[in-house]
């Protein structure tokens, strides 16, 4: 062969191969920010995970100073936080799992008209919504006007809003993939339409709506932003809706500009990140196991 | 046949739900942000003062939207060299292996770390790393943040752009191939051309989360409501503003940070849009 040929050939396989490092370099650097924050967090979190972190409220800032002057673990811990982030998580789940549920089957079933058809786009709008607006919205609807005042349920409201287009999303893709053969079945032995939905519909695509509502949900448990504007934190364990309450990411910020109270900022984020997290596989593990039927 | 009219009744009455609620959003912000639009009319947008002293108060948001835009552009610029290797990593090169599902599940949990756990570590971990390069004080500013973000974003870059790599017809690819291309050679001149706006839209998309991304760029960004003066300059952007300052707002500058918020929901809904028309040409 002629010797500039080869040489090209040479050359074309040199870029080859260090291309194909570089898309490995890549690679590596994008994920090696997770072992970093993992393993930080691991690291200094851990020594304030006990009992007391999961029975206690927060503890004043000269408690904090007190124990750190001293060396010891701060007393107290996130018990506020965690009583405020279940009740407004549930109440959220409360408002958002019905109606999306409602709205993505609706969706589904009349998918190609104009109606449905705005109704998705809106849904997708209303995703791309950055969560600090959708404090502000119920800032100005529940705040405002109906619990005069910061509140557990102005929280809730925010969560929601933040929830509805993700379960409406992942309801209607998940009855896509339900194939046409089974509804037609249904209805050819005259099912009723109501029945068609409840008994077979859900019940057939019910792990995909687990998914999608146990993905929501991870989604909202590490929200701060819109809780800021809403249920504002509170120092004492509150279930009352309308009254301020805390929440495990709202406390994490408290912590954060609270200098004496650094090392519980490191386990409470441990702790957020580590249940979010599982929540997370948990959604994901559902979703392999029955992938449609 | 009454339990299907209403059902049928119940599925309309929550779609209508929908309805009312981005109506009511898009009404509220408007509402909210009349009296600073009434008082300052459009030099809100272009006017960088932003001044609270009673008496001679003064609000405008450019400085706000300059942080925005410079720290999301500069995540994204961060973000496509890590999300396009990644990218070609599981859908190309490792396409339906081991290695592959399992990175793509570590870029997966990337994008289920809260905001603010990402803003307490960019604090704690990366901001000393910034001040013992010199290159900043502090280590507050634009860089801090974008650095963040860019992170924070990758996982949404990555998997749209997976999916869509991986879409690229076998044939395609192997008529190349056939041809004498290199892997590289195919990735440059067929993958890349016939998934083009299929990635620039995932990108979009992922400028999209960074433009709205609030608790993690407030942590880092310094919080000085001024026009970033350089990459390491402490800025504001318009999330993080409304998050530091709405708690003890009231009046005309609670209005403007309402007008804040309808600017910001103006910006990220048309960046989403966009992304989603191109993805669904692409489609």
């Amino acid at each position: 062969m002629h010797p500039e040929l080869t040489d090209n050939i040479a050359r074309r396989n040199r870029t080859n191969g260090r291309f194909r490092y570089l898309v490995i370099a890549g690679s590596v650097i994008t994920v090696v920010p997770i072992f970093l924050i993992v393993g930080n967090l691991a690291i200094k979190g851990y020594r304030q995970i006990n009992l007391a972190f999961f029975t206690k409220p927060a503890p004043d800032t000269f408690q904090a100073m007190m124990a750190a002057a001293s060396g010891e673990i701060i007393p107290g811990g996130i018990a506020n936080g965690l009583t405020g982030s279940l009740l407004m998580v549930l109440l959220a789940s409360f408002i958002a799992i019905p109606l999306g549920l409602m709205t993505g089957i609706f969706v589904y079933e009349n998918g190609t008209r104009r109606y449905a058809r705005f109704i998705r786009s809106l849904t997708e709008i209303l995703q791309g919504v950055p969560s600090i607006i959708l404090g502000i919205i119920a800032y100005l609807w529940v705040v405002k006007n109906i619990t005069r005042g910061y509140s557990a349920l102005a929280g809730s409201v925010s969560l929601a809003i933040m929830m509805l287009p993700l379960i409406i999303r992942s309801t209607e893709e998940t009855m896509r993939m339900i194939p046409i053969a089974i509804r037609e079945a249904a209805f050819a032995l005259g099912t009723p339409y109501y029945k068609m939905i409840y008994k077979i519909l859900i019940p057939v695509s019910f792990s995909g709506l687990a998914t999608g509502v146990l993905l929501a949900l991870s989604r909202i448990l590490g929200e701060t932003a819109p809780l800021m504007l809403t249920a504002l934190g509170s120092p004492a364990v509150s279930f009352d809706v309308t009254r301020p309450v805390s929440a495990v990411p709202l406390l994490i910020w408290d912590f954060y500009n609270d200098p004496n109270m650094v090392s519980l900022v490191w386990s409470a984020s441990l702790f957020l990140m580590f249940f979010v997290l599982s929540m997370n596989l948990l959604a994901r593990s559902v979703a392999s196991k029955h992938k449609y039927i | 046949m009454s339990g299907d009219r209403i059902t049928k009744a119940l599925l309309f009455i929550s779609s209508l739900t929908i309805l009312l609620l981005g109506a009511g959003i898009v009404l509220s912000l408007f509402g909210g942000a009349i009296p600073a639009f009434r008082e300052f009319g459009l030099k809100f947008i272009v006017s960088p003062a932003w001044n609270p002293t009673t008496g001679s108060e003064e609000y405008g948001a450019l400085s706000f939207i300059a942080g925005t835009v410079i720290t999301s552009i500069l995540a994204l610029i961060i973000c496509i060299p890590m999300a396009f290797s990644t990218s070609l990593f599981i859908a190309e090169y490792y396409n339906g292996t081991r290695t592959s599902s399992i990175l793509r599940s570590l870029v997966d949990l990337l994008a289920g770390i809260p905001s603010i756990v990402y803003g307490f570590w960019g604090f704690y971990a990366l901001r000393p790393l910034l001040v013992a390069t010199g290159l900043s004080d502090q280590g507050f500013g634009v860089f801090t943040a974008s650095l963040v973000l860019a992170i924070m974003i990758v996982p949404y870059a990555t998997s749209l752009s997976a999916e869509i790599i991986s879409m690229v017809p076998a044939e395609l690819k192997e008529a190349a191939y056939s041809l004498g291309a290199t892997r590289r050679e195919v990735i440059f001149s067929v993958v890349i051309p016939s998934a083009r706006s299929g990635i620039i839209a995932s990108f979009i998309l992922a400028l999209g989360r960074a433009l709205g991304e609030t608790m993690a760029v407030t942590m880092l960004i310094g919080n000085a409501n001024v026009i970033p003066k350089g990459l390491f300059a402490p800025g504001n952007t318009m999330a993080s503003v409304i998050a530091n300052q709405f708690g003890e707002a009231s009046g005309l500058k609670l209005s403007a940070l309402i007008a804040v918020g309808l600017l910001l929901f103006l910006i990220t809904a048309i960046v989403n849009a966009l992304g989603k028309l191109i993805i669904k040409r692409f489609a």
